[in-house]
């Protein structure tokens, strides 16, 4: 007896809500379809050849096997790295120090500064690139003409060797992040309270001081969701380096600006069908994605308990 | 390499002195640095602009040109033989219209419906819906692709449209949202005057979120109307391509006629570049609201 009536009461609560329900359905039933279904199969078909018409052939593990075997994998995880890895500097450091500046009260114009830092970030990254092309131009582009100035030959950014590609798409990365770290930043100082500003002051703390003391801790929380924001970014950067080399999925000369997602855009569907292949790619760069993100709660999430339990 | 590496070191090291000993210097430096990263910032924008204006010949001479040309009318016209600007920027809108309405829609249904109603499952479904915002994307792309090859809707625009509008993030956004704004007494008052469930929604709740619904709107209407990845693999038809596609096409084909170029890439920023700067603020908080409220 007990049983069914919990049962009626659920049943019947339930019921009551049915409007509650019918708001939340759009996104389980889309993310049902459009969300998991994708991923599950996504794993299933990396254990199969398949070239998107014929049938699948299962083959275990050899996809993978292929992946790490392949020397152009290697390279374009390589790039990618570098190009993340080095273009996080300016923008985490640049990010925070303009934001400090900008919060210090010693600069008039905050909301000049603030919007011209922004632009980037409102400007379709197709066009950019096309910009950006131009100006690291070998003969004629303005970056190596204001180089020339200083009496510095002009440097073939885009051709040469390849590895000078890295060093444009850095640049285009750090041109176009720097202002939106900047802007969250800002808003995270500005919401820690003055009183601390002021006691840090009156305890002559001098501005490096404060900003390594008391802002950097205080807005960890924010740094570690925009770090692991600019790591999913870095790996799925695509657009840049594709338009750089002018549309060639390879990634310019010597591959020197082939990244993951083009590698893996290029195995299907764009370039090729190697479908059961392209998935064990994407789902390698997705571990990958992963493990970063771990990495960083746990490289700053860990010490930042073992703060709250010392306050304790 | 070397000397301009320590020029610009010399440039750094003038400035920490001015700020040390001159009285005031600090400020002139800030500003130094501050102004020479705006004009970072802007020289592209400001390039392009300049570079519409030339002849490709003009373009590729030595030295660059850095101010204004004469050729703005021909290149328009070069553009308007070679590419269908309007109908690109027609495909745009439809598509990150429909895409922003829908999202704003779902996600506000969602996020109101966590907020407020306390129905069975509430905390189970939520976790789920937190959990989902971790899963990144890529994992899917291929099947992904697949299924929408096999709807038929490559080349069509419900692909770009229907997959992402009812997303994660925006649910939890509009939550967080209504938990701070919407009093439940409201919602109790409606309720009792005899206001349907569907009512309260649309004439009691709506208006109280029209803030809500500009961030998050600007949010995705930023990402969607610069997306590049995502049309270029659904939309292979040139009369259905959006303008980062078009531009795309237009190095592909028409990569010899580079003023025509950069004036279409000026057309393809040029919209949303002054929708922020007559409402900047409006925009730095709505794009960059997910990361601040937590």
């Amino acid at each position: 007896m007990a049983k069914i009536k919990t049962e009626r009461n659920i049943w019947a609560g339930i019921k009551k809500y049915k409007v509650a329900y019918a708001y939340i359905a759009p996104f389980f039933i889309l993310f049902a379809i459009f969300g998991i279904f994708p991923i599950a199969a996504g794993f299933y078909i990396s254990f199969f050849r398949w070239d998107g018409i014929s049938a699948m052939h299962f083959i275990g593990i050899e996809n993978y096997l292929n992946l790490f075997k392949d020397t152009l994998f290697w390279k374009a995880l390589g790039n990618t790295l570098i190009i993340g890895i080095i273009a996080h500097i300016p923008i985490l450091l640049g990010g925070l120090a303009l934001a400090y500046v900008l919060n210090s009260k010693l600069v008039k114009g905050e909301n000049i500064f603030k919007t011209i830092y922004f632009m980037p970030m409102v400007t379709s990254s197709v066009a950019i690139t096309i910009i950006f092309q131009n100006l690291f131009g070998n003969n004629y582009g303005l970056i190596n003409y204001i180089l020339s100035f200083f009496g510095e030959e002009a440097v073939n950014w885009l051709g040469g060797n390849g590895s000078l590609i890295k060093a444009a798409v850095m640049v285009m990365f750090a041109w176009k992040w720097i202002g939106w770290n900047m802007v969250i930043y800002l808003a995270g100082m500005q919401g820690i309270s003055n009183d601390i500003y002021e006691a840090a002051k009156i305890d002559g703390a001098g501005h490096l001081r404060v900003l390594l003391s008391i802002s950097i801790p205080l807005l960890k929380p924010i740094i570690v969701f925009t770090v692991i924001q600019s790591s999913i970014g870095m790996f799925n950067l695509f657009t840049e380096p594709f338009i750089l080399t002018n549309s060639s999925w390879t990634g310019g000369q010597n591959n020197g600006g082939l990244t993951l997602m083009m590698y893996l855009l290029n195995k299907a569907p764009q370039g090729g069908t190697a479908y059961g292949y392209a998935s064990a790619v994407a789902y390698v760069i997705t571990v990958m994605i992963i493990l970063i993100s771990l990495g960083v709660y746990k490289v700053t999430g860990e010490r930042e308990t073992g703060k709250r339990r010392e306050n304790k | 390499m070397t000397a301009f590496m320590i020029l610009i070191l010399a440039a750094a090291v003038m400035l920490i002195v001015i700020a040390k000993i001159i009285p005031g210097g600090k400020k002139f430096s800030m500003y130094f640095v501050l102004v020479c990263i705006a004009f970072i910032m802007l020289l592209p924008f400001y390039m392009m602009f300049v570079m519409s204006t030339h002849t490709t010949n003009e373009i590729y001479s030595f030295p660059p040109a850095v101010w204004f040309g004469r050729n703005l009318a021909v290149n328009f016209e070069n553009m308007k033989a070679a590419v269908n600007i309007p109908r690109a920027f027609l495909n745009s809108c439809i598509i990150t219209v429909s895409y922003t309405a829908l999202v704003l829609l779902f996600c506000s249904m969602g996020g109101y419906a966590f907020a407020v109603y306390e129905f069975p499952g509430r905390k189970k479904l939520f976790a789920v819906l937190l959990a989902t915002m971790m899963i990144p994307w890529t994992a899917g792309i291929i099947p992904w692709f697949i299924m929408m090859s096999k709807f038929g809707w490559i080349n069509d625009f419900k692909a770009l449209i229907i997959p992402g509008c009812a997303n994660a993030f925006g649910i939890f956004w509009m939550r967080q949202y209504c938990r701070n704004n919407v009093p439940t007494s409201l919602v109790e008052a409606a309720r009792i005057d005899g206001c349907s469930e569907w009512t309260i929604f649309f004439r009691v709740i709506a208006p109280i979120l029209l803030p809500a619904y500009a961030s998050l709107g600007i949010m995705q209407f930023v990402n969607v109307w610069n997306d590049f990845m995502q049309p270029l693999m659904i939309l292979r038809k040139t009369e259905l391509q959006t303008l980062p596609l078009l531009l795309k096409t237009m190095i592909s084909d028409w990569g010899t006629d580079y003023g025509a170029m950069m004036l279409s890439s000026t057309c393809a920023v040029l919209p949303l570049l002054i929708a922020f700067l007559c409402a900047s603020k409006f925009f730095m908080s709505g794009l960059t609201a997910g990361a601040i409220k937590e």
